[in-house]
């Protein structure tokens, strides 16, 4: 058995939560390296959605950014970004939006806006919102892809810029959001799932020879854990080589 | 009808000192070498307006072209953060920039009205974000047939529109294909424009997709070869992703960026 690093685990990990057939739309980044490994391994109709107005992407080397030419030749699709937002993503016509965070919270909140409280005197200017507020609105649901370390998983974010579950449960039907919002957090140490009663992020999952104090260390809450605790499969040869291949 | 004339000469009759002007490229067809020419013409005060403000958006921010940014995504995709960006919020270097930030949605749809003539977009956005706090044009809306609560946000109308396409006829037609991003609907927003081509023809042929802006939308059209480096014209060019990587380097520290700009001027 071939060894891997923390982040293949993790990239793996997301991968196989995408289902075949299914419409997934796109951050760049890691989210975009899982769902090209899925498109090579389980999932080979798993539907890529850019919003740069691709759709359909088969892109035979990875993109580095949401935009490139690899991206737009093998689209099913090729649509102006008014259209890939208003027709596409607004109606609820997409089942996974997949994205990283800089900052994340116990509620799912997404934070890539400003570190520091003061938004006109940031510690740290992030890129900010782009596509994510109405990724993390509109699609059926919502995973992510972060590591894990005490100053990305916080309490709370210092700037809401997607939402997750806001404050707990029930905020998200207030605002008449549809989607379910963030269903799974994937990180190098394991797996958090919202807990159905509370929506808290609890972890669920953890990956082979990762100990829970490590996983507790690196989250910046009370992290709670699931009495269903289960081990993270390893990747197998397959995968790897399949991921590989593709961050060659 | 567009008047097709050299860069120079279009930049400085398009864009003026404080205008209210994009540079619009959805990563693919980014104006760089206009934006280079824009730097070279020393343009002051200028309301920078963009949905991915990227390279050429830090290049002009650091060469202290732009007083406010306009925008819903500033990185260098792909890489990280833009370095000259992140010193004008946080340090007010070389002059403050103010900030006025939406979603990409937001964004898409405010130009969207702008181009249509109309005042405000409607769109199912920014609910239960933190921007509306921050950005003051967000504003609820209720639908005037279900009692649903919306979001408007205002038509973003431009002094002036930049963009760069594959091709123009001798008249100035323009034809752009591949990720053809917000480009028609920014041309459609603003009072003047200039669109830099790969090249003239003497006839557009066809091409499936192709998004074609009549000559009679378009002000200026300049033949610039390869007027979208270091990002790409689909057909002509491959997105050069090192001198993505290298930016990264060049506008880390004042010092390396003034060298950088002493080589555009």
């Amino acid at each position: 058995m071939t060894d891997y690093t923390a982040d293949e685990m993790m990239t793996v990990a997301a991968a196989r939560a995408l289902t075949d057939g299914s419409v997934c739309f796109v951050g760049i980044g890691l989210p975009s390296t899982a769902a090209n490994l899925a498109r090579r391994t389980h999932a080979p109709d798993l539907v890529l959605v850019y919003e740069s107005g691709t759709i359909g992407s088969k892109p035979a080397t990875l993109p580095l950014s949401i935009g490139d030419g690899v991206l737009a030749d093998s689209a099913d699709s090729l649509v102006s970004v008014p259209e890939i937002f208003n027709y596409w993503l607004q109606p609820g016509r997409v089942d996974v939006g997949f994205l990283g965070a800089a900052q994340l919270d116990r509620f799912g909140n997404i934070n890539t806006t400003v570190i520091g409280d003061d938004y006109r005197d940031p510690k740290v200017r992030l890129p900010g919102a782009g596509g994510a507020p109405e990724i993390a609105a509109s699609c059926r649901e919502v995973f992510m892809i972060v590591r894990q370390s005490p100053r990305a998983f916080v309490e709370r974010v210092d700037f809401v810029t997607s939402l997750g579950f806001g404050t707990g449960k029930g905020d998200r039907e207030r605002l008449g959001l549809k989607g379910r919002g963030p269903q799974l957090v994937i990180t190098d140490l394991g797996v958090l799932r919202p807990d159905p009663d509370t929506c808290e992020l609890t972890l669920t999952q953890l990956h082979p020879g990762v100990d829970l104090a490590t996983a507790k260390a690196k989250t910046g809450w009370d992290l709670r854990v699931s009495p269903d605790l289960v081990t993270t499969e390893r990747p197998t040869d397959q995968e790897l080589a399949a991921l590989r291949d593709l961050t060659a | 009808m567009a008047t097709i004339a050299p860069l120079a000469q279009a930049v400085s009759q398009v864009v003026h000192d404080g205008d209210t002007v994009a540079f619009e490229g959805f990563t693919h067809l980014i104006p760089f070498a206009a934006g280079h020419e824009v730097i070279r013409q020393g343009r002051r005060d200028l309301t920078l307006v963009r949905m991915t403000p990227d390279v050429i958006y830090d290049q002009l921010i650091g060469a202290g072209c732009a007083r406010k940014l306009v925008f819903s995504w500033g990185g260098n995709p792909g890489v990280g953060s833009l370095h000259r960006f992140r010193d004008a919020v946080q340090n007010g270097w070389p002059t403050p920039l103010e900030l006025e930030e939406h979603s990409h949605a937001g964004m898409a749809n405010r130009y969207v009205a702008a181009a249509s003539g109309l005042p405000f977009a409607v769109l199912r956005g920014y609910m239960g974000t933190d921007l509306p706090k921050q950005t003051a044009n967000i504003a609820p809306i209720t639908c005037p047939f279900t009692g649903e609560v919306l979001t408007a946000v205002p038509a973003l109308r431009l002094d002036s529109a930049v963009i760069h396409a594959q091709r123009a006829d001798r008249k100035g037609n323009v034809q752009l294909w591949g990720i053809t991003g917000v480009q028609k609907e920014a041309v459609l927003a603003a009072t003047r424009s200039l669109v830099t081509v790969e090249e003239i023809v003497d006839e557009l042929e066809p091409r499936p997709g192709a998004v074609v802006l009549p000559s009679w939308v378009v002000d200026y059209v300049a033949e610039v070869p390869n007027g979208a480096h270091p990002s790409y014209a689909h057909d002509y060019s491959t997105r050069d992703n090192d001198y993505y990587q290298r930016w990264d380097e060049i506008s880390k520290d004042r010092e390396s960026f003034r060298t950088w700009l002493e080589g555009v001027a």
